[in-house]
């Protein structure tokens, strides 16, 4: 058996599996914000079938999609045991190899935590389960998202790299806090889409036509008499409306501390190199991001809107965690006593920047 | 003829049972009124239902949060005696039925007695599920399947003002059961009236329970054959600005 580092199919492959998992997070923001968690109240089974032999006549209703989220899931898993299986046979890396049997346990750990998340639910810890199996499938994302990364010819041609494509130590950490900081809006999100309080503030730029809006028991109360739920979503308390303004102040944080990491990265490199070329884009994203966020209150949750929010929020996350493994590498592998004047190094610009 | 002491004190016993049986059932207090909502309640937002509903349910839908009638009256209302009534055993058999017709929860607000069964059926030809979402301890959690045209059993021991029932295969059919641990509740029609019967003589507190509008209490002494009047107004609070 030879492995090795150079698995060019390994590593589209992964690349595969982390558009499916973005996929199937994306499905189950759609299962959350139409409220059809609980359509299919059994698993494994589904009303008492084989999920696999569930017939298509039946998937009406909320059915169609907690369902095909459950066998989407269920690609995604049988995915990630190929990666695995593949790492562990042709990756010479055997951190890499640990890493793919990481990934089979974490699939199989989500996948019972979305099966726990509908059986618990009569126990009262539906919600909970939820926000945990929301923000372990981001984090999912992000490890299969690594995978891709790692087994790349970039990660292993980036040993030498010129001056200006490799930012400063203080950068990294930089990015590092910003991607810790979308995490925590992430799962601030989770919280208030499993809670179903995504519009426990009804309108924008104002909440209640305040900067900061009365949390009392009868401005809830007054709140609530003018929430006409169309999906009998409980009323919203107090809580739910700090929930909600913290995610919207956190994103005002991410969005600044994200054009920081942006100007940051560009005062380090040149033009054209390629961590100036992600940190645009994820600058990019954060604004889409925050016009999603805005525009999901707006339409009052459109379904459409607010998957797109939730995909989007995934990415930004995802990039994020990019920039941090590509900067922590570049500046792992150049060390500055070793790092060589670009002008030298020319080709191996053009490889960096072209990656 | 001598009369034993044991029979004459059956007898007396068997008196005593029969008017006392006489007296309650004779005591048939009645309270009886309207619920009104003053301002304007927000518009109802329309249903879009999926093909398979849109055939059983031709007409077009809405929520039902405020339903009123021409003259304020305040359908949905649950009215119940909230204190001065005895918890008395559930009634041997069933229950009204929470039916799901067309695609909806028909009624939208209804009542039972705790410990009393009652059915949930599906009159649909299509899967619904049946979701209940109660808060208090005592009161179990249910998610159950129906496929076909059937009906489920539930029960809930507790009492608990309103528990919610969903099926999340078609998110927007929500309905409200109120549970009392006494058959004194009564639900208002769609012009705002109830009625609460057979009320033993005494001093009551009757709350008026609205999703939306919120609730409101009175207190009302019945004799054993008082009819009385209790009215309630809700009001429709202006949007918070």
């Amino acid at each position: 058996m030879v492995r090795s580092t150079d698995n060019v199919w390994l590593h589209r492959f992964a690349c595969a599996l982390s558009v499916a998992t973005l996929f199937l997070v994306a499905l189950g923001g759609v299962v959350t914000t139409k409220g059809v968690g609980m359509a299919v109240p059994d698993w494994p089974t589904t009303y008492g079938e084989n999920m696999f032999l569930f017939p298509p006549s039946k998937w009406i209703g909320g059915i169609f999609y907690e369902h095909s989220h459950r066998l989407v899931a269920s690609v995604v898993g049988m995915l990630t045991i190929v990666l695995a299986v593949w790492l562990w046979l042709k990756e010479s890396r055997a951190w890499l190899r640990w890493l793919g049997v990481v990934a089979f346990f974490a699939v199989a750990f989500q996948g019972v935590l979305g099966g726990m998340r509908v059986v618990f639910d009569k126990y009262g810890l539906g919600t909970e389960l939820g926000i945990f199996h929301a923000t372990f499938a981001q984090l999912f994302f992000l490890l299969v998202c690594s995978i891709a990364l790692f087994t790349s010819r970039w990660w292993m041609n980036v040993s030498k790299c010129p001056r200006d494509s490799i930012v400063a130590p203080a950068v990294c950490r930089f990015f590092t806090v910003t991607t810790g900081w979308i995490l925590i809006q992430l799962i601030l999100g989770a919280t208030m889409r499993h809670q179903h309080a995504g519009l426990a503030v009804p309108d924008f730029p104002l909440a209640y036509g305040k900067i900061w809006p009365a949390t009392d028991a009868a401005s809830v109360e007054l709140y609530n008499a003018h929430r006409l739920e169309a999906a009998g979503e409980a009323p919203i308390t107090g809580a739910h409306i700090v929930v909600h303004m913290a995610h919207r102040f956190m994103a005002l944080a991410v969005l600044l501390a994200v054009i920081g990491c942006v100007i940051a990265t560009w005062r380090n490199t040149s033009p054209g190199s390629v961590l100036r070329k992600i940190s645009g884009t994820w600058v990019a994203l954060v604004l889409v991001q925050v016009a999603l966020g805005i525009f999901t209150i707006l339409s009052q949750r459109k379904v459409d809107v607010t998957t797109a929010h939730v995909a989007v929020g995934a990415l930004t996350f995802m990039t994020g965690w990019m920039l941090v493994l590509m900067a922590s590498r570049t500046v792992a592998m150049n060390p500055v006593s070793e790092r060589v004047d670009s002008a030298v190094r020319a080709p191996m610009a053009g490889q960096l920047t072209h990656a | 003829m001598l009369v034993s002491p044991t029979y004459f004190m059956k007898k007396t016993l068997i008196v005593l049972t029969v008017a006392a049986l006489a007296g309650s059932v004779a005591s048939a207090a009645e309270v009886s009124g309207k619920v009104k909502l003053t301002g304007t309640p927000p518009p109802e937002k329309p249903i879009t239902l999926d093909p398979p509903c849109a055939k059983l349910q031709p007409n077009p839908i809405s929520t039902r949060h405020y339903v009123v009638s021409p003259d304020k009256g305040l359908a949905n209302v649950f009215v119940w005696v909230k204190e001065g009534a005895k918890p008395t055993p559930a009634p041997a058999g069933k229950g009204p039925a929470l039916d799901q017709k067309g695609c909806q929860y028909q009624p939208y607000v209804m009542g039972v007695q705790s410990g009393q069964h009652f059915d949930v059926k599906n009159s649909d030809t299509l899967l619904h599920n049946v979701h209940t979402l109660p808060k208090v301890a005592g009161n179990k959690e249910k998610n159950i399947g129906q496929p076909i045209p059937m009906s489920s059993d539930f029960v809930f021991d507790k009492q608990e003002v309103l528990v919610q029932f969903k099926c999340e295969v078609h998110p927007w059919m929500f309905a409200y059961v109120g549970v009392v641990d006494h058959p004194y509740f009564a639900v208002t029609d769609k012009d705002g009236s109830f009625k609460i019967s057979g009320l033993p003589a005494g001093d009551y507190t009757i709350e008026a329970v609205h999703l939306k509008a919120g609730k409101v209490t009175q207190k009302v002494t019945v004799g054993a054959d008082d009819k009385k009047t209790v009215d309630f107004t809700l009001e429709a609070k202006a949007p918070p600005q």
